[in-house]
């Protein structure tokens, strides 16, 4: 029996334990001073990915901004799970209106805090993927195009799951939703729809553009610290599985939050003014078949009437992601040289 | 300083008077005057550092003022009428969560068939939605109105709506003494929120209300919109003793004493009605005028006593509920009603829609009818018989979906007879 050497990667993921970094390289939540500005004793449901994300987002974001932050809330899952009056698990100053505006809300905070001469206070505006594609995209684009200094993250479950699992601009193809049934010849959400809303946050050549994981906490916090490194309008995408919506386990979020981004369906990125200007490359790339079977709202793509040509063709959308990124490990390596 | 200007412009003076932190809009005719001028104040400098946001719809327009009065930030906006259907969500929740926004409804019809004309159709859709409501009678009216509006808004934590009536009074050049800064820097206190949004004390805003507190929730803003109708006429008392002229409160009388019929009205008609009235009582009709400044909260019991020894009243009015009755009309009929005395007729009187013009004439003409009886319960004003009855013989002859307008504007010739 010889010296063990310290494995890095014990969780088979990349993932790297805090206790093995240096104290400044671990991650704000690993922190016990972190600001849990969505505090414990909500609603979520077990194994949410929102919730979870959220709970990254903001203690990264009131870290970097020294604890100065007010947030702009939009109607959903993050906001009924929270807020049940008289209770409440923000412990940041926060603001609900609507389920379409939370962007233009936080521009109005935004706008005070400049006409008061207030530097120090930061200005972040969150929805789920219902509040930023669909409903809310028109103040969205407004608030990019203004390039108000306003941080907005999305937290992209894929459908409107606080009313029930409806499809929204960010469904999937195939994926069953309560208005996209998994029957006929064209099960569950049809090709060729949807909103890629990062890309067109890059179109709006704002200073900073970023998809982000649960499943990658340093990657994730990392953005949000860049991104409150800048000034004028950022947006970060965060994919957060939904257990419900998916009908997946609740033990899984984080495992299907990094398929996702492993299969390529979801590519990691960021981009600066209008330009992508990196990737997270897939280290272990696998097909997306591992990442659709655990997911009941794939269920009718396999089985005895499985449907292999739709399997396929997701398999050629997180093929065409690959390549349009350049995410493979060898890709970007090339690309770094 | 007396000023021969456009309403418009004496509106956004005055908003640059209250010293706004943030105002932001998006164009809509006839409000776009007001927006240009205080954008145009924003960019010289005249008003510090208030920011000025130019948005991409009403909807965005009320929810920036939402987020920055929450900041507490002074917050201003205007619009008229698709803009604030557009914003209609936004404008409850405004009221919901308390945040003293004043706006500007330049008042115009609602479309469909479009039309950018002047009437009341705007405002009422939205009178449920918790906003206090002052009707402005006069372009001087119209520019005081604000000043009064932030004062109560920003006291009771309420937004205000002022209405003015789209083109006759936002796009006429009338005589307005505008005040100077320092008698509104003395009326008008710098904006103290009552709960703002402070990363030094985190509060939690728009909390989701189940049925245990809901109801009691809208009572109290109910309890403050009474509150509004007890601080109205004292704050225009104030009013007249720092500017010297008197703007706002609830009600106005006008040639009231010995009224048999009084003829009760928001907004710039009242002037109309005014010299109608005045050249009836020459003819001895015994005819008085009631404007009604302040729609809501409504006030039932200030109206209720001045009409208390009337004979009739007939309500003229901009908008009505289609299928139902006049709007105006019916709140007014309530508080009579209600006021336990054998209380006059009330007639709806539904004219100027769509900017029609309200002619002296026609007023005179209905009045007369008024004061011998002859007056219906509800009618239009100078409504074209002929022609609504030859339309409603096509649609009976030929069923088409659609709307009917072109018919009509063939009937009229004004238009091509290509169309339709």
């Amino acid at each position: 029996m010889g010296h063990e050497p310290v494995k890095f990667y014990q969780v088979g993921s990349f993932a790297v334990g805090n206790r093995l970094l240096d104290r400044d390289e671990r991650t704000v939540q690993s922190d016990s001073g972190r600001s849990n500005s969505l505090t414990s004793g909500h609603r979520a449901c077990q194994g949410c990915g929102e919730a979870l994300g959220a709970r990254y987002a903001l203690d990264a974001a009131m870290r970097a901004a020294a604890g100065r932050l007010v947030a702009a809330n939009a109607t959903g899952c993050l906001e009924v799970f929270s807020t049940p009056y008289p209770e409440t698990s923000w412990q940041i100053p926060w603001l609900h209106s609507l389920f379409g505006n939370a962007p233009a809300v936080a521009t109005g905070m935004a706008a005070a805090l400049k006409a008061k001469g207030r530097t120090d206070v930061r200005v972040v505006a969150q929805a789920g993927d219902g509040g930023t594609v669909d409903i809310g995209f028109g103040a969205l684009s407004g608030m990019f195009e203004r390039n108000d200094d306003v941080l907005f993250i999305c937290y992209d479950n894929e459908a409107y799951m606080n009313t029930g699992v409806q499809r929204s601009g960010a469904t999937p193809p195939a994926a069953r939703t309560a208005t996209t049934e998994a029957i006929g010849d064209e099960p569950g959400n049809v090709f060729g729809q949807g909103k890629n809303v990062p890309m067109l946050a890059v179109a709006h050549e704002i200073p900073y553009v970023a998809t982000a994981s649960v499943a990658e906490l340093h990657d994730l916090e990392r953005k949000v610290e860049r991104a409150m490194g800048l000034r004028g309008a950022r947006y970060i995408h965060i994919l957060v599985p939904c257990p419900l919506g998916w009908q997946a386990a609740s033990c899984d979020t984080v495992r299907l939050a990094r398929l996702a981004a492993e299969t390529g369906l979801f590519p990691l990125f960021e981009a600066e003014h209008g330009r992508v200007v990196d990737v997270r490359p897939i280290r272990k790339r696998v097909p997306v078949e591992d990442y659709l079977r655990p997911q009941g709202r794939y269920k009718h793509l396999f089985g005895e009437h499985g449907r292999p040509d739709l399997v396929a063709a997701i398999q050629e959308i997180a093929d065409g992601n690959i390549e349009r990124f350049g995410l493979l490990a060898e890709a970007v390596e090339a690309g770094a040289r | 300083m007396l000023t021969q200007i456009e309403g418009s412009k004496a509106v956004a003076e005055a908003v640059g008077l209250c010293r706004p932190e943030v105002v932001c809009a998006y164009p809509i005719s006839p409000q776009t005057h007001i927006i240009e001028a205080v954008g145009a104040m924003v960019k010289a400098g005249r008003l510090g550092s208030c920011q000025f946001i130019n948005v991409e719809s009403e909807f965005a327009a009320m929810s920036v003022s939402i987020g920055a009065s929450a900041m507490g930030a002074r917050a201003y906006t205007a619009t008229a009428s698709q803009g604030l259907l557009f914003m209609a969500e936004a404008v409850y929740n405004a009221a919901g969560l308390g945040l003293p926004i004043v706006m500007t409804v330049a008042n115009r019809a609602i479309g469909a068939p479009i039309n950018i004309w002047n009437d009341h159709s705007d405002a009422m859709s939205v009178r449920d939605s918790g906003w206090i409501q002052l009707f402005a009678e006069t372009n001087q009216e119209a520019a005081d109105l604000h000043i009064l509006a932030f004062r109560l808004a920003e006291e009771l934590s309420v937004p205000v709506m002022v209405c003015v009536d789209g083109f006759v009074l936002t796009h006429a050049v009338e005589r307005v003494d505008l005040p100077e800064q320092d008698q509104v820097d003395r009326f008008l206190p710098p904006f103290e929120p009552r709960q703002v949004l402070d990363p030094d004390e985190p509060v939690t805003i728009g909390a989701m209300v189940g049925p245990e507190a809901f109801t009691e929730v809208r009572y109290l803003a109910h309890a403050l919109q009474l509150q509004a109708l007890a601080r109205i006429p004292s704050l225009a008392t104030e009013f007249a003793a720092a500017f010297g002229r008197r703007s706002g409160g609830l009600v106005r009388p006008y040639r009231m004493e010995d009224a048999e019929t009084v003829v009760l009205a928001l907004g710039s008609v009242l002037g109309t009605v005014k010299d109608a009235v005045d050249s009836l009582r020459e003819a001895g009709h015994r005819l008085g005028v009631l404007g009604v400044t302040t729609f809501r909260p409504f006030p039932a019991a200030a109206i209720a006593d001045a009409l208390s020894s009337a004979r009739r009243v007939v309500v003229i009015e901009k908008a009505f509920s289609i299928g139902g009755h006049g709007i105006l009309g019916a709140d007014v009929a309530l508080a009579l009603g209600r006021s336990g005395r054998d209380g006059p007729r009330v007639h709806d009187v539904v004219a100027g829609l769509g900017g029609r013009p309200i002619t002296e004439a026609s007023l005179r003409r209905m009045l007369a009818e008024a004061s011998e009886g002859r007056l219906p319960d509800f009618t239009f004003l100078d409504l074209d018989r002929g022609l609504v009855e030859r339309e409603l013989r096509r649609m009976d002859a030929t069923r088409r979906s659609g709307p009917s307008a072109e018919n009509l504007l063939r009937d009229l010739g004004v238009a091509s007879t290509r169309i339709g």
